[in-house]
C-alpha cells in the first residue's frame, strides 16, 4: 500500500531522516514509534506532502506520491487546531472540501459522522466554545470525513480522557475493518500492542527496527519465565536458571526466572515437579515498551 | 485552483460577516458626511453664535447703511461712547463699533469688546465700512444711485486645463485633495489589510490548523488565498464606502440646497443654474469642486495602485506572520516593511507636493515599494501615461517578486515552532529547497 524508499531529509545542520525505508501493508495498522525528535513527524509530513524529501521516493498503491493522493490520505497532526472563531459545521465543510469533496457530499458525510459521535447539536457552535476533548473529536472527524484509504494519526490519544480514547480506538478499528490502512505514531506502547499489526522504530533519524509486532516480540524473547508454586525448592546446582524476582503471597512463591539457553522448559519442569506443586508457568514475552526502551537506550 | 478559490471564499466571508466589518462600512461614510456637513455648516454660518455689534455713529454717514451680514448683526446704538464702554466691561458678548465724527477726513474707527473679535467678523465689518464709504464718496462726487447699482462687478477666475483633447474644467484644489486622500487611504489600508494578513497567518500557525490545511493544499495556495481574500475584503469596503458616501452626499446636498436650487430654477435657464448656485454659498463651491474631479480616471488608478501595493506589502506581512508565533514578536520584522512606507508618506507630503515633476518624485512614483503612495500624490498634477504604465508594470513585477520571496519563507515558517527567528534564519529558509 505505502512504500517508503530510502528517504533522506536534511535540515540545515541536522539530518531528520537518514535513509529510511518502510513498507506498510494494505489494511494493516502500522505503528510508527520513536522517541521525541527521532524524525517521526518529519516522515509523516513527507508522506502528507507537506514537505518533500531530499532523496528517496514514496509510492502509494504503486503510484509515485503526487498531489492527487491528498484526497486519499487523512491526517491528524500531533498538534491539533481548528479555526477558533469559525462554526464547527462550516469548518468541517471547509476542511472536507479542501480534501476534494463536493459540498453536498461533504455535508452528508459530516452529518453522518456527527450523528455517529452524537454531536449533531454542535453544528453551529464555535470551536472556542468547546472543551479540548470535544475539539479533538471534531478534529478526528475532519481527519476521516473523506473516507481516506490511508489514515495517519500522530499521537491520536493525547488529550483524550479514557472514555474518549476508547471511543476513538473503536472508530480506528472500525475504519480498519472497512479496509482503511492506518499509520499511527505514539508513545503509548500498550496501545501499540493492542492495535498494531506492524511497527517501525525510528531513532536518531534512522530506522532501527521494523516488522510484525508478534515477530518482533518473539525475536526479543530471552527465555524469561514466570513460575508459581507451593512449597520450597533447592537452588539448582547446575546453573539451570537464575532468579530475577521473588515474591511470596498466601504461601505461593512467584518467581521470575531466566533459563540458561543450554536448558529447556522441560528440564525446568523435571527439576521442579519432584519438589513443589506448580500452579503457574508462563513465558514472559517482552512488551513493546521493554523493546522500545532496550533499543533506544543502546 | 479550485482549492485556492475555497480558501479565498473562507477568508473573504469570514471577515465580511464580522460585525466590525459592518460597523466600519457604515461608520466611515458617516464620518465623511459628518465632516462634510460640519465644513458646510461652518462656512454657511461662520460659527455658532453671530455677534451683535452696536454701532455708535457720530459721523452720521453710515446711519442707515448697515445690513445684517452672515457673520455679524449690526445694531445702531443710541448710547454715548462712555456708556457703551461700560456695557462692554459688564457683558463679555458685547461689541461696540465707534465711528468718530471726523471719519471722512481720515480718522480711525475703533471697536471695543472684552475679547478680540474673530478675523471674519473684523473683515466683514471692514468690507462693509469700505463699501459704504466708497458709495458715499462716489455719491459726493456726483454719481447717482442708479448708476451705482449698475456697477457691481462680480469676477472670478476659472482655471482650465489645456490638453490635446481640448479644454477641461479643473479645480486643482479638489483634485489635489482627492489625490492626497487617496494616498493616505492607500497608506493606511496597506497597514490595515497587511496586518490582517499577518494576524490571520499567526492565528493559523498558533492554532496549528495550518498543518491540517497544508496537508490538503500547497502552502503557496493557502498564502495566496489569504492575501487575495483579504484584498477583496478591502476592495469591497472601499466600494461600499464610495457608494454610500456618494449617495449620502447627494442626499445631503439635495436637502441642504433644495431651497436655493428651486429659487434659482425659477429665475434662470438650465445651463446657468449650476454656476448661479455655486456663487450662492461656499458650501456649494465644495460640491462643484468635487464634481470637477475626474473620478473615472482617479478611481481606476487608485484601485490599481491599492491592489498592487497591497499585494506587494501583504506578501511581506505574510512572511513575517509565518516567522513568528505572536503579535509581540513581529516588531523586529516590521521595520523593513514600515520604513519604506513611512518614508514615502513623509516624502509625499513634504517634497512631492511641492515638486511633483522633479526627478526624485518621478523615481518615488516608479519604484514599486514607494509608488502606490507617491503616484497618488503626483496624480492630480498630471502624470504622463507612459510613466503611469511603467509604474504599474513595475508594481506588478514587484509584487510577483515579493510574493515569490515571501512564499519561500512562508512554507518553512508556518511549520517552525518554538524557535527565536532572526533575519539570518529567514535567509536560510529562503534558500531551502522544496
Amino acid at each position: 500500500m505505502l512504500s517508503i524508499r530510502n528517504i533522506v531529509k536534511q535540515y540545515a545542520n541536522h539530518r531528520a531522516l537518514d535513509n529510511v525505508s518502510i513498507e506498510v501493508e494494505k489494511g494493516s495498522i502500522f505503528g510508527l514509534l520513536g522517541p521525541n525528535g527521532a524524525g517521526k513527524t518529519s516522515l509523516i509530513r513527507i508522506i502528507n506532502q507537506i514537505t518533500a524529501p531530499d532523496h528517496g521516493e514514496i509510492f502509494l498503491n504503486g503510484e509515485k506520491l503526487n498531489p492527487t493522493h491528498v484526497s486519499t490520505i487523512g491526517y491528524l497532526p500531533e498538534e491539533r487546531g481548528l479555526y477558533k472563531k469559525m462554526e464547527i459545521g462550516e469548518q468541517m465543510l471547509y476542511l472536507a472540501q479542501l480534501k476534494g469533496l463536493s459540498k453536498s457530499d461533504a455535508t452528508a458525510k459530516i452529518k453522518f459522522w456527527f450523528e455517529k459521535m452524537e454531536i449533531q447539536s454542535w453544528w453551529n457552535k464555535k470551536v472556542e466554545d468547546l472543551s479540548k476533548g470535544m475539539q479533538q473529536k471534531v478534529q478526528f472527524i475532519a481527519t476521516v470525513v473523506h473516507n481516506p484509504e490511508l489514515i495517519i494519526l500522530d499521537e491520536p490519544f493525547s488529550g483524550f480522557d479514557p472514555v474518549n480514547a476508547q471511543l476513538i480506538t473503536n472508530e480506528i478499528l472500525e475504519l480498519n475493518n472497512k479496509g482503511a490502512t492506518i499509520i499511527f505514531s505514539t508513545h503509548r506502547m500498550e496501545s501499540v500492542e493492542q492495535l498494531c499489526d506492524s511497527i517501525a522504530l525510528i531513532h536518531k533519524s534512522k530506522k532501527i527496527l521494523d516488522g510484525k509486532v508478534k515477530d518482533i516480540r518473539n525475536l526479543y524473547r530471552n527465555n524469561s519465565y514466570r513460575i508459581a508454586f507451593k512449597g520450597s525448592i533447592n537452588t539448582p546446582t547446575n546453573q539451570m536458571f537464575s532468579i530475577n524476582n521473588e515474591k511470596i503471597e498466601d504461601g505461593i512463591t512467584h518467581l521470575t526466572i531466566l533459563i540458561d539457553p543450554k536448558f529447556s522448559v522441560n528440564d525446568l519442569l523435571n527439576f521442579l515437579i519432584p519438589q513443589v506443586q506448580i500452579t503457574e508457568l508462563s513465558e514472559i514475552i517482552p512488551s513493546m515498551n521493554d523493546i522500545f526502551i532496550q533499543n533506544v537506550k543502546n | 485552483m479550485n482549492k485556492t478559490l475555497l480558501i479565498i471564499k473562507r477568508e473573504y466571508f469570514s471577515r465580511v460577516k464580522k460585525k466590525s466589518f459592518l460597523i466600519m462600512t457604515f461608520l466611515v461614510p458617516m464620518l465623511i458626511i459628518g465632516m462634510y456637513a460640519l465644513i458646510f455648516a461652518l462656512s454657511m454660518n461662520g460659527g455658532d453664535n453671530i455677534p451683535t455689534v452696536e454701532v455708535i455713529d457720530e459721523s452720521g454717514i453710515f446711519e442707515k447703511a448697515f445690513d445684517d451680514k452672515k457673520a455679524v448683526n449690526f445694531e445702531i446704538s443710541e448710547l454715548s461712547l462712555t456708556e457703551a464702554k461700560k456695557k462692554v466691561i459688564n457683558n463679555e458678548d458685547a461689541f461696540v463699533l465707534y465711528i468718530p465724527k471726523d471719519i471722512s477726513i481720515g480718522g480711525s474707527i475703533e471697536m471695543f469688546a472684552q475679547k478680540k473679535a474673530g478675523l471674519s467678523v473684523i473683515s466683514t465689518i471692514e468690507r462693509e465700512l469700505n463699501d459704504q464709504m466708497r458709495i458715499k464718496l462716489l455719491k459726493d462726487a456726483g454719481i447717482d444711485s442708479e448708476t451705482l447699482d449698475k456697477i457691481k462687478p462680480n469676477l472670478s477666475v476659472v482655471s482650465k486645463e489645456l490638453t490635446v483633447e481640448g479644454e477641461k474644467d479643473s479645480s486643482s484644489g479638489a483634485a489635489m485633495a482627492v489625490g492626497f486622500a487617496a494616498a493616505i487611504l492607500i497608506y493606511m489600508s496597506l497597514f490595515i489589510y497587511g496586518i490582517q494578513v499577518m494576524r490571520g497567518i499567526i492565528e493559523e500557525k498558533t492554532s496549528r490548523i495550518v498543518e491540517v490545511v497544508i496537508s490538503s493544499v500547497k502552502p503557496f495556495q493557502l498564502m495566496m488565498g489569504k492575501i487575495i481574500g483579504i484584498g477583496l475584503v478591502g476592495l469591497t469596503q472601499f466600494m461600499l464606502w464610495i457608494v454610500l458616501s456618494a449617495s449620502l452626499m447627494t442626499l445631503a446636498s439635495t436637502i441642504l440646497f433644495k431651497d436655493k436650487i428651486e429659487q434659482v430654477k425659477s429665475e434662470m435657464p438650465m445651463n446657468k443654474q449650476m454656476e448661479a448656485v455655486s456663487t450662492n454659498g461656499p458650501g456649494m463651491d465644495i460640491v462643484k469642486a468635487v464634481q470637477t474631479v475626474q473620478w473615472t480616471y482617479i478611481l481606476p488608478v487608485f484601485i490599481i495602485f491599492f491592489l498592487g501595493g497591497y499585494m506587494l506589502y501583504s506578501a511581506l506581512f505574510a512572511a513575517v506572520g509565518s516567522a513568528v508565533e505572536s503579535d509581540t514578536e513581529t516588531q523586529q520584522f516590521m521595520l523593513p516593511i514600515t520604513l519604506p512606507l513611512l518614508f514615502t508618506y513623509i516624502m509625499s507630503f513634504s517634497f512631492i507636493v511641492n515638486n511633483p515633476d522633479s526627478s526624485l518624485s518621478f523615481w518615488l512614483s516608479i519604484i514599486p515599494f514607494t509608488s502606490p503612495i507617491a503616484m497618488m500624490v503626483r496624480l492630480p498634477f498630471g502624470v504622463p501615461n507612459w510613466e503611469l504604465a511603467l509604474s504599474i508594470f513595475l508594481l506588478i513585477g514587484g509584487f510577483i517578486f515579493t510574493t515569490w520571496v515571501a512564499s519561500r519563507i512562508y512554507r518553512v515558517g508556518i511549520l517552525m515552532y518554538g524557535k527565536k527567528v532572526s533575519f539570518k534564519e529567514l535567509g536560510k529558509w529562503f534558500m531551502y529547497k522544496e
